[in-house]
């Protein structure tokens, strides 16, 4: 039988404010433990909760962002369960009223086409604490120093249908908060999670088989390594006459493989209710509007303009939109060179994105700024250098050894184009190689790679190869 | 001769300390040695502070001599124990928090500290405020300085009795169902409950957050007037305080009972109220009509459900709001656990008195899936139709009248043991908790010896016409003067 998954996705990303969500405690990453838990966090007696107005400004970017409708009004529930990491023994989160609803965006699906991604809901929350169980023998310790970090919760419809199209959902999601500023979106310190609902139903059924939650899921690749297991495994247990059990899954990367939390953990009873604590958040239209009007250029529009306005292709133009910080870099740099903006995004893409990821560096932090990376790319383009020699010019200005004019200058990599010189070395070369000459002449045509290779050995590879090419093939003939 | 210190009202000993007759420390002196050799009776304190206040009162003596005397610049207060305050024991009656020292100080108590005010002392309560006789607290029952074998009401009993056994000038108190009221009308002090919002919970001991609300047990409507104006107003800290302009509350006093339209609901005087407390408070609305103000017939049709209506909204959010009790950051935790299921289930369940359990147990079953709807729903949807009965009846009048209490009170030990019967008390009060309405209780008179209490109800924002109203009723009357023999 053939079997289709159903996959949705629940992304807790966590907004980028400078102190929580109910108190002004900071959420800085990587403090001593509990050094960030003021005595709201701490769920003292007697302490109230008081909603920081940033996370309502950033919950509603993110809903026009997605092209949602932000609610006018929503509501703070208490999410009720014990834990030693929740001090106040309950979770406020948003829970029948969210704050933004009925979004959408869209992806490329397998096929090369759009795709449509309904996004369900993204609500507001509080970020719980950790538990942390290394070095304290049978004992755990509590870290509070998370406890009440916003979190923007966003569920998609259940309208993915492979492990590379919710992939594909949360990359772009993680660009949309990015360009939008909400979230920094760094996996590695948790502030950008996600919980995969992962069923199957045989192809053309229209009902939802039973689903699993996979939690966990801390990286693109685990993602799509832990949707592409529980698929295999559901499978089997289906296809073996068995049932899939509704439950939640942890995915663990060392064993590649899913398994069943406790089942303990899935009985609660939260006992959801409206926080009298705080009031129901209420936003009116103006507001909305004038927000809309701070939004900046989104990942799609920012693609089909460089595709539309630079004319370059169409991968090179998601992975220029991917953030919007290099994004506007290859903006800058299209704008300070004469060189063609393919010519550019290429340099970017491979050679400039190459060095950054090999330092581990983001693009603010890249010791070779646009306008500098602009004056290699016109020499290029004037031919004062090739491509070649681009890329060890471009690897000294790395090392800060200076522009890019003064390092052809110092190393003397200008390129020869004086073409009395290049026919001397020519000459040089073919009187070395008669061996060669005669096989060429006889026919083996791809030796003409041979000579310029020869003819680039001799110059330290300043020679123009079009030139050397052209030159070459006329002294032969 | 003028009276004894302790005898003096707070706004009487204002005077006292702004002509120099005596200091605050002289004052406070003589207030601590009462609590002294009073309180072994009473039990009305579970923590005296007899240190910081005489610091307190030094330096509201320099800062007066300086000539930066406070509004209550050197008054003696007490604070019921559910207030934080900082470095200060702050037990909420509970032996969950036997051990709780506050980092932190409540708004109110900064409120009042920054006003001047001398603090004597915590008072005893009932536990998280859940009770109405104040023999829940783990710290033994108050008793009535008007019979020290009778209740003195709860959950403020502390305070109350504090009050009117004249071992402080005035008290801060809560109300979530009538805890300030109640026990003001037992011990025939005055007890003023706030507009919902008016005072910031900040710092108070959440019972039942949309429920609780801040307010004074003093000698005189004077006192509670002078009291408010400090600790009302917004508060950045609690998202429910409500920023309103806080009017000077003593202005009120010097209007008369003319013109007042004063509601009388029918429903207040039904078979469960003592024919002789009614009869008493039939008596003050005759005094309250023959001086100028409008008695008028008023029906609030649902108030008969607000009692079981309170008895699942109070106990719903109580369920939640006493979760963080879990023996992990702070209070009572047990002994030797064994894991972590062990560790939550011993600490609270030493940690809390029977009530706070049952009440927990409730609110817990009222929230639950399937139950929800049935309880927590149907609560709030008749909560508002009660506001809304309160709402329509303050069209026609300015304030409502009625008893606060259906009988005077009752002997430590009668109702403990049937909490149904126990819950009955509030039946007059609660509606104004459930509506967010301010109310206040003012004595009006004895039965067997016992005071009982003339309760006002006003609309939103009404503190001031029932200011008014009481005050004059106390000027026509000399009931919240009378002082209980052996505390004279």
């Amino acid at each position: 039988m053939s079997w289709e998954v159903v996959i949705g996705l629940e992304i807790h990303t966590q907004l980028a404010t400078q102190s929580k969500i109910f108190s002004g405690a900071s959420t800085a990453y990587g403090a001593e433990p509990n050094t960030q838990a003021c005595l709201v966090d701490l769920g003292y007696p007697g302490v109230l909760p008081v909603l920081n107005e940033d996370v309502v400004r950033m919950a509603a970017m993110f809903g026009l962002a997605v092209n949602a409708s932000v609610a006018p009004r929503s509501v703070f529930a208490r999410k009720n369960y014990f834990y030693p990491d929740l001090p106040k023994g309950y979770q406020i989160s948003q829970y029948e009223l969210p704050i933004v609803e009925h979004g959408e965006l869209f992806i490329t699906a397998a096929d090369g086409n759009e795709k449509r991604i309904g996004i369900t809901r993204a609500h507001l929350e509080e970020d719980a604490g950790k538990s942390t169980h290394e070095g304290l023998g049978s004992f755990s310790g509590i870290d509070l120093n998370r406890a009440g970090t916003p979190l923007l919760e966003i569920v998609s419809e259940p309208d993915l249908r492979s492990a590379k199209e919710a992939v594909a959902y949360m990359r772009k999601i993680h660009s949309i908060v990015r360009y939008l500023g909400i979230s920094d979106g760094n996996m590695q310190e948790g502030s950008f999670r996600c919980d995969a609902n992962v069923s199957m139903r045989p192809r053309g059924q229209q009902e939802f088989g039973t689903r699993t939650e996979l939690k966990n899921l801390n990286s693109f690749r685990f993602v799509e390594k832990a949707i592409n297991f529980e698929i295999e495994r559901q499978i089997d247990v289906i296809e073996d006459g068995g049932e899939v059990v509704q439950e939640t899954r942890l995915y663990d990367a060392n064993k590649d493989e899913t398994r069943p939390m406790r089942s303990k953990e899935e009985a609660n009873d939260y006992r959801y209710f409206p926080d009298p604590d705080l009031l129901p958040v209420e936003i009116d239209a103006a507001y909305v509007e004038a927000l809309r009007e701070t939004l900046p250029e989104l990942p799609d529009a920012k693609r089909h303009r460089f595709i539309d306005d630079y004319g370059i292709r169409a991968d090179d133009a998601d992975i220029l939109t991917a953030s919007r910080a290099l994004g506007d870099f290859y903006e800058e740099v299209v704008a300070a060179t004469a060189g063609e903006p393919q010519g550019v995004a290429n340099f970017v893409v491979g050679d400039f994105m190459g060095a950054l990821n090999k330092a581990g560096l983001g693009i603010e932090e890249s010791p070779v700024s646009a306008a500098a990376l602009a004056g290699l790319l016109d020499r290029i383009k004037d031919q004062t250098i090739s491509g070649k020699i681009a890329k060890e010019v471009f690897e000294a200005m790395w090392s800060g050894e200076g522009s890019a004019d003064e390092i052809i200058a110092a190393k003397g990599l200008k390129q020869i184009t004086d073409s009395s010189a290049i026919e001397a070395i020519v000459d040089k070369v073919i009187e070395a190689n008669p061996g060669q000459v005669a096989e060429y002449k006889a026919g083996k045509e791809k030796l003409i790679g041979y000579f310029v290779g020869q003819v680039m050995k001799e110059t330290g590879g300043k020679a123009n190869p079009g030139q050397v090419n052209q030159v070459l093939k006329q002294k032969l003939s | 001769m003028a009276a004894e210190l302790h005898q003096r009202t707070l706004s009487e000993l204002a005077a006292g300390l702004e002509a120099g007759d005596f200091s605050s420390v002289e004052l406070t002196e003589a207030l601590l040695a009462r609590v002294a050799d009073h309180d072994g009776e009473l039990n009305a304190f579970i923590t005296v502070t007899a240190e910081q206040a005489l610091a307190a009162a030094r330096a509201a003596d320099e800062a007066r001599a300086a000539g930066n005397a406070g509004v209550l610049g050197g008054l003696p207060l007490v604070h019921k124990d559910i207030f934080c305050t900082r470095d200060v024991l702050t037990t909420c009656g509970s032996r969950m928090l036997e051990n709780f020292v506050s980092p932190y100080n409540a708004t109110v108590v900064d409120r009042l500290a920054g006003a001047g005010a001398v603090i004597l002392g915590k008072t005893n309560m009932d536990e998280f405020a859940m009770g109405s006789s104040n023999e829940t607290s783990y710290y033994g029952p108050v008793r009535n300085p008007w019979h020290l074998e009778y209740s003195p009401g709860g959950s403020s009993g502390g305070s109350a009795a504090a009050v009117a056994a004249r071992l402080a000038p005035a008290a801060t108190g809560t109300d979530t169902g009538g805890s300030i009221r109640q026990p003001a009308a037992l011990t025939g002090t005055v007890g003023l409950k706030p507009t919902y919002g008016r005072v910031s919970r900040y710092g108070m001991i959440a019972f039942a957050s949309s429920l609780d609300q801040a307010g004074v047990i003093t000698r005189s409507s004077a006192d509670a007037a002078l009291l408010l104006g400090v600790m009302a107003g917004f508060d950045e800290r609690d998202s429910t305080s409500i920023d309103h302009p806080v009017p000077d509350y003593t202005a009120a006093l010097s209007e008369s009972l003319d013109g007042l339209r004063i509601g009388v609901v029918k429903q207040h005087f039904d078979d469960g109220l003592d024919a002789a407390t009614g009869a008493a408070v039939r008596e003050a609305l005759a005094v309250l009509e023959a001086n100028g103000a409008k008695l008028v017939d008023v029906d609030l049709p649902n108030i008969d459900l607000s009692v079981p209506t309170y008895y699942v909204v109070a106990p719903a959010e109580c369920s939640s709001n006493l979760s963080r009790f879990d023996g992990v950051r702070f209070g009572h935790r047990a002994d030797n656990p064994e894991d972590l299921f062990d560790l939550y289930c011993r600490s609270r369940g030493e940690g809390f008195g029977a009530e706070v359990k049952r009440r927990i147990m409730t609110g817990t079953y009222a929230l639950s899936a399937g139950y929800y709807d049935a309880y927590y729903l149907k609560a709030q949807q008749v909560r508002h139709l009660i506001a809304d009965d309160f709402k329509s009846a303050f069209e026609k009048v300015d304030l409502i009248a009625g008893p606060t209490s259906p009988t005077p009170a009752f002997r430590l030990g009668d109702k403990v043991d049937d909490p149904i019967t126990m819950y009955l008390n509030d039946i007059y009060t609660v509606g104004a908790n459930l509506a967010g309405l301010p109310g206040v209780s003012t004595p009006c008179g004895f039965v067997d010896g016992l005071p009982v209490g003339l309760h006002l109800v006003g609309p939103h924002w009404g503190e001031e016409v029932l200011i008014r109203c009481a005050h004059n009723y106390e000027q026509l009357t000399d009931w919240h003067r009378a002082c209980p023999e052996d505390f004279s």
